[in-house]
């Protein structure tokens, strides 16, 4: 039984995904634990996210993602224990 | 007899203090206009090199560093640093930065501005000083209350330091005026609190090759990026597309702490005054996210200047004149300068005026008035016997109004003929609608809401119900 974990664990990435402003509102959280496939993309991070948490479409088209604080695209390779900001904009002041 | 008497003095009072503000208000007009005249004088003199160095002056061309004895004196404790030192103390002085809002972020920005020693400020803002500005909007006084943001922020600059060159630019920024505005500053603080002026200050920044300082603050997180500054993105290279006007939220509706665009507002004013000052490392190509509730500050790398961008990119035609006709309020969908959203979803027969509901109340008409705000919201103020069931969870609350219509039923004797009426309200009548329009769906058919919420409660039945 425990092997069996072990063997799945190592074809997945665990990261811890950070959300921001907007995006915190709509999943009521700021920090959100995801696992994903190994080779997986930020891109790939976020279909993942949409699914567990629809109402981050709103937002999808106006983010920018910080991948361990530095820059990001949507083919970014996550890794294991990587940390992913979604950041929205605030327009607030 | 003694209640007449105390109701004469008070309005005798009141009408003095009237008077007395009208009066110090023109006196205080014809101070700043005078001060104005002087700087004018004294500047010329500077310029023609005469002798007789007035006390306001701060650049002095017979002193070896070019300060006058004031100036070092008054700006010592940043000459003794030898990272900003004599030389950046001189730029300061020489430079002139433009903020954009006299609100949350603009007034910590402009009084760390007139105080460090900038040459030349400009202020644009075209709303009045409210009481809910108060708390974060920390430059303006009570006694400006219902005056221009703008001559408050100057009068308040001008009393920490006089030696600064004050502009007062009341009006707001528009596409057709901004480009004219910006040009006559070195370097633009963005404190503005909407996605259309964002853009707009952007671009114009981006048209007209200036650094821009960009920081804006909700709830309890606040951002910061300097923008267009030595090849770094500008703010259309990060966020191309424009937020839906659902995620764009306003301190008006969401709240704010106010010390939370109060750090975000210092912070612009350090990033100016490292521009202007030619010190240190600017945030280009960086943001800081600022989240007060964990006391985390975060800054994160950003994408560089996109060769796609639409607005500083490699094959950009943008220029000043797409800039004037470009259409800010169409392309983010939100006006620039913010009246309240007015909806109107409900036919004349399914609404009520607030005077019609003080009358049903009066006439102790059998009904319901569910309040659908976030409960937040109804904590801070409430009409009395109001069923709290936000708009959220209205879905799953039905049973609870259905119930509260039987009890309604049962403790009034309810005439023949007539009965239990259903009345919405919310704070300003947008969701009150949403909520009677799926309410009529549901099968409560003769619910009704009020017109203009609470507000218009406060406006037209009691001024003595609270408004935030
Ligand atoms: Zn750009």
């Amino acid at each position: 039984m425990e092997g069996h974990a072990k063997k799945q664990d190592e074809s997945l990435v665990k990261l811890k995904v950070l959300f921001f402003a907007r995006a915190r509102d709509i999943t009521g959280l700021s920090e959100f634990p995801l696992e994903i496939s190994l080779g997986s993309t930020t891109n790939d991070c976020l279909k993942k996210l949409l699914i567990k948490f629809p109402g981050l479409e709103e937002i999808r088209e106006c983010i920018a993602l910080a991948l361990n604080e530095e820059y990001a695209t949507d083919s970014s390779i996550v890794k294991d224990r990587d940390e992913l900001a979604i950041i929205p904009p605030i327009s607030g002041g | 007899m003694e209640s007449v008497a105390w109701d004469t003095d008070v309005s005798r009072i009141l009408a003095e203090l009237e008077s007395l503000r009208d009066t110090k208000s023109v006196i205080e007009q014809r101070i700043l206009a005078l001060e104005a005249q002087l700087r004018e004088i004294n500047l010329r003199n500077e310029v023609s090199n005469c002798d007789s160095c007035s006390p306001t002056s701060v650049l002095d061309s017979n002193s070896p560093n070019g300060l006058s004895r004031d100036a070092i004196y008054r700006y010592s404790r940043q000459l003794l640093l030898p990272s900003f030192g004599v030389e950046g103390q001189a730029n300061l002085l020489k430079s002139s930065i433009l903020v954009v809002g006299a609100g949350g972020l603009g007034s910590p920005a402009l009084l760390y501005l007139a105080a460090s020693g900038v040459g030349r400020l400009g202020i644009v803002d075209h709303d009045l000083v409210e009481l809910s500005n108060m708390h974060r909007q920390v430059i303006h006084t009570e006694s400006y209350i219902g005056q221009p943001k703008v001559k408050s922020a100057a009068a308040a600059c001008l009393k920490i330091n006089s030696t600064v060159q004050i502009v007062e630019h009341k009006e707001a920024l528009r596409a057709s005026n901004a480009l004219q505005i910006l040009n006559q500053y070195d370097i633009i603080i963005d404190a503005t609190d909407n996605a259309p002026s964002r853009y707009m200050i952007s671009d114009s920044c981006v048209v007209l090759g200036k650094p821009l300082v960009s920081g804006a603050a909700l709830g309890l997180e606040g951002q910061l990026t300097v923008y267009n500054y030595k090849g770094g993105p500008c703010y259309r290279c990060l966020f191309p597309t424009p937020p839906p006007t659902t995620a764009c939220q306003r301190c008006a509706d969401s709240g704010v702490l106010g010390v939370v665009p109060g750090v975000i507002g210092c912070l612009q004013a350090l990033e100016a005054i490292k521009i202007a000052s030619a010190v240190g490392e600017s945030l280009s190509g960086r943001m800081l996210l600022f989240d007060a509730l964990s006391a985390r500050i975060r800054i994160v790398k950003i994408r560089g200047r996109s060769l796609q961008c639409e607005v500083c990119g490699e094959n950009s035609t943008f220029t000043q004149q797409h800039f004037r006709e470009f259409d800010y309020e169409k392309f983010t969908q939100t006006p620039l300068t913010v009246p309240p959203l007015k909806l109107n979803l409900l036919p004349v027969e399914s609404r009520i005026s607030s005077n019609q509901y003080s009358e049903i109340i009066s006439k102790k008409e059998p009904h319901v008035l569910v309040d659908v705000r976030p409960s937040h919201h109804f904590k801070i103020v409430s009409l009395p016997k109001s069923l709290s069931i936000p708009l959220s969870t209205l879905e799953a609350r039905l049973p609870e109004i259905s119930s509260a219509i039987r009890k309604e039923e049962d403790d009034v004797e309810v005439a023949s003929g007539s009965s239990v009426q259903l009345y919405v309200v919310c704070r300003r009548g947008n969701d009150s609608q949403l909520a009677v329009q799926y309410l009529q769906k549901m099968g409560f058919a003769s619910a009704k809401d009020i017109i203009g919420g609470l507000e218009s409660w406060s406006k037209d039945v009691d001024p003595n119900f609270a408004t935030y």
